[in-house]
Order: structure tokens, then sequence, then C-alpha cells
């Protein structure tokens, strides 16, 4: 449990639905036009005036037993640093076995490569100084914590601790490393 | 009630999944096809291995290698991008069913080509031999290769399976589309390939013997098909939210009508309804039947393929 296991954790209570997490990862990763590795979720329940509303800002789970990692027959598809699942652009022979594998339907083929794209949690940034991902950097009502889930004194370990929590469709079996706070 | 939006606009996935087109079935249908033909090339030649049978029979195993690369073709066509098609042969992914089947694919060639060679009417093979006398080690080959004939049908048979099963564990593995999340569709796919290999072959001028037990194989064949039919069905029924989900895209969603029609009734009932009655009648099996075969297992695996990128998790249940 030594080793560092990145992971986030979205406040589904403060998220506004800005949407600048989206625009944030696209300027920052030159995500290709028409495509988006992270979106705004938002679901109305209850009937009028007895409705709730939820919103998430969602992105590949990193899931700890990812299918696209074990489908991929290239290993282009790979758990990279701090457990982050990762995708090698020279190796991906666009076959999309891992698009139709993830149930979270995060994964996207690049027109301009032919290669798989998505969500990287940033790894170009928080290993090398910068301890925030885009997404987490630009939001105006600091909905998005990302840290390392084995270190107790981390932000994200704390926040899951205080808070309920919950991630997305847990009977895939996946094991994501993406939580959502009720 | 419960009202969700989402801002994914991700081409290929929204607002259902659509990545795999008429490439990926017509590859499964001749990857089927091609196992057929070698499991039945295989035991066909253990199991007389010296009784001469039509010219036809004899050239045969020729379609295996020439329909896996026309096979092997719209596969690649399905890639993204093509010219990293190598990297599938710079490693070994146990976990992977493509990886398998990329190298069961390597293994297919040399096994397929080299039955065909021995299967090869002996006037035609000393023909060929005289014209290629320069190509060196080429009758050292032809004579380990004739030496080991029972070895190679062997091998024949287990790639033809592998290949066979591999196609249909590759959707099957699959948990996030519940239609196609069942062991099942490997021997379903294999059985399925025998068949369309055992039609394929009645396509063809054999004998009047030869053509009635291909044709009361595919009568069994069909049987068993419909029986593993039924038992997906049944345990996708028996599953959970995502797995009936999954079944309502052939029972009562946008699939039924084709799934019915093209698979059950046209690809399946009326061919072996077609067969019992020649073989009641001592007629000769027809081609027409052959034909509606290969047309039901090509239909089976389109149908297969396009619903099960309409079923997930996601897209069927509300996310919490």
């Amino acid at each position: 449990m030594s080793a560092v296991s990145y992971g986030m954790v979205v406040d589904t209570r403060t998220c506004v639905a800005c949407a600048a997490c989206v625009i944030a990862c696209k300027t920052e990763n030159d995500v290709a036009e028409g495509f988006s590795r992270d979106w705004i979720f938002t679901a109305t329940s209850g009937s009028f005036p007895n409705l709730a509303m939820e919103i998430r800002s969602e992105r590949c789970n990193h899931c700890e037993d990812a299918p696209c990692v074990s489908v991929c027959p290239t290993g282009a598809s790979h758990y990279g640093p701090g457990g982050t699942v990762q995708v090698t652009e020279s190796k991906c022979t666009g076959c999309k076995a891992c698009i139709a594998a993830c149930p979270y339907d995060a994964r996207f083929i690049d027109p301009r490569t032919g290669a798989i794209d998505k969500c990287t949690f940033c790894v170009h940034r928080v290993e090398n100084g910068t301890p925030t991902t885009a997404c987490q950097e630009v939001c105006p009502t600091k909905s998005i914590y990302f840290g390392d889930l084995n270190d107790p004194e981390s932000e994200v370990s704390r926040v899951l601790r205080v808070r309920e929590a919950y991630a997305l469709l847990p009977d895939a079996g996946t094991r994501p490393k993406h939580f959502f706070l009720k | 009630m419960q009202e969700t939006t989402s801002t994914r606009v991700n081409a290929l996935i929204d607002p259902s999944m659509h990545i795999w087109h008429y490439e990926v079935p017509v590859y499964l249908f001749l990857g089927g096809l091609v196992a057929g033909l070698m499991v039945i090339a295989g035991l066909w030649t253990l199991r007389d291995p010296d009784r001469p049978r039509s010219r036809a029979l004899q050239l045969l195993p020729w379609a295996a290698p020439v329909l896996i690369s026309v096979g092997m073709l719209f596969l690649w066509l399905d890639l993204e991008n093509p010219f990293n098609a190598f990297r599938f042969y710079f490693t070994f992914e146990l976990t992977s069913p493509m990886s398998w089947g990329s190298w069961i694919l390597l293994g297919v060639y040399p096994a397929s080509i080299l039955l065909a060679w021995v299967s090869t009417p002996t006037d035609l093979r000393d023909r060929w031999l005289a014209r290629l006398e320069r190509v060196p080690g080429l009758g050292r080959l032809d004579a380990w290769v004739s030496a080991h004939v029972p070895l190679l049908a062997t091998l024949n048979i287990l790639l033809g399976a592998a290949l066979g099963i591999y196609t249909g564990v590759l959707l099957g593995t699959m948990a996030a589309r519940p239609l196609w999340n069942s062991a099942i569709l490997g021997p379903l796919f294999l059985v399925s390939g025998l068949s369309t290999g055992a039609a394929f072959m009645m396509l063809y001028r054999l004998e009047r013997r030869e053509k009635e037990l291909l044709s009361r194989v595919d009568m069994g064949l069909i049987s068993v098909e419909l029986l593993l039919l039924a038992l997906w069905m049944i345990g996708l029924a028996a599953g959970g939210a995502a797995s009936r989900a999954g079944l309502h895209t052939i029972m009562g969603g946008p699939y039924t009508a084709a799934f019915w029609t093209l698979v059950v009734a046209l690809g399946l009932l009326t061919p072996l309804v077609g067969e019992w009655i020649e073989h009641r009648h001592s007629a000769v099996p027809a081609r027409l039947t052959a034909v509606l075969v290969l047309v039901g297992g090509l239909a089976l695996r389109w149908i297969i393929v396009y619903a099960g990128q309409h079923s997930g998790w996601v897209s069927d249940l509300a996310s919490r």
C-alpha cells in the first residue's frame, strides 16, 4: 500500500456545471476538435416542484482492474505512474477493442493520429512538479480533488474519510479510482 | 422521473457506440468459414487418407488461405492506425483475445497451405513441382509434408477450432457490452463456422455421397447452433439488468426483426428443413440451402456485432 495510487474526487454538491474543466482539459492536452476527455453529466430527478439535481464532472476512471488494459492486443494501453491508465500512441493500432471494453465509454479515436485518446490524469503535470491536474486547477468552486489514495494525509484521502462518496458502476467490477461526493 | 444530460459528444461513442462497421462482421464470417474449412478438411483427411475423392474436394483446402487473406484485409481496413498493425507481432498479451487471434492467424497460414498442398491431385502437384523445381528445398518440404499428413491434419483441426472459438471469445470477454458478454459466443461462432464451411464446400462439384455426407453433418451443426443460440439467450434473460437490456436489442429492440428473419428463419430453420426434405426424398442436396446457410452465418455475426454495440451499462441504466 506504500506505492502511489492517484485518484480523483468530484464534489457533486458544489459543482455548478460551468464546464471550465472541459475547456481547461482541451487547452492543456490539445484534445482533437469535436472530442473531449472529460464532460459534464447532470441528472434531474423528481417532479416539479420537488426536484433534485446532481452534477458530475466525469472522465476516465483509471480503474485498478481496467478492462481496456486487459483487452489491448499490443500493450498500448497500460498502467502508468501512480496506477493510472495510459496509452502509448506509437503502439496503438486503432483496433478499438478498448473502446468496446470500457463500461464508462471514456475512450475515443483521435482522428488526427488514429490512436486512442482519453484522460491521462495529467501525469505530465503531476509527475513533473505541478501537483494539480488542469481540470482541478481551473475549477472555480474547487470541486475537484486529486492526489494519492494510499497517502492517508492526502486531500483525496481526507475528503473521502469525512464525506460520503460513491463510484460509478461499481458492479462492473473494474475498481475505479474516481469518486463522487454525495 | 429522471432526466439526464451529458455534454460528451465523442464521435463513435455518443449517443450509442458504433466503432465497428461492416469490416468486422465480414472478417468474423470469413474467419469462421475458414475455421470450418480447416476442421472439415483435417477430419476428412484423417478419416480416409487414401480413398479417392472428387477433384473439387481435393482442391477445396486452398480456399482456406485465400479466404483468410480476404478476411484479414477487412480486419486491416478496420484499423484506425493500419500502419501500426505490425505491433500485433511485437508482443503476446495473455489476457487479450485479439492478441491470441493474431498469433493463431499466423499459424493458420502454414498449416492450411501445407494441407492444401498435400491434398492437391497428384497430377497437378507433379506439374507444379516440375515448374518450381528451382525453388530450393521445395522437394524436401514436399517429401516431409507427404510423410506427416496425419500430423498436418490434426494441426488444421486444432488451429481451425482455435480460430473459430477466438472470434466468439473476442466479443464474449467485453463485460461492458452485455449482449456479447457470454462464454457461449465461442462455441456458437465455432459451430456456425463449421456449418458455413460445410455449406461453402457444398457449392462446388462434389460427388453425390460427399454432398450427402456434408449435408447430413450440416443438419447436426445447424441443430447444435440453434441450441446454443437458445442457451445464449436464456443466459442473458436470466442475468442482471444489463444482460436483459442487452438481450432486448434482439428481443423487442431495434435488431429484433433482422435477427429473427435473417438469422433464425432464413439462415437456420429454412436450410435445416430443406436438408431434411432432401434426405427424406433422397434428392441431391441443393446449392440453395448452402447459400442460405452462408447468408445466415454472415447475418448472425453482422447483427450480433451491431446490436452488441448498442448495448451497454451506461446508456441503458441511469448511472446512479
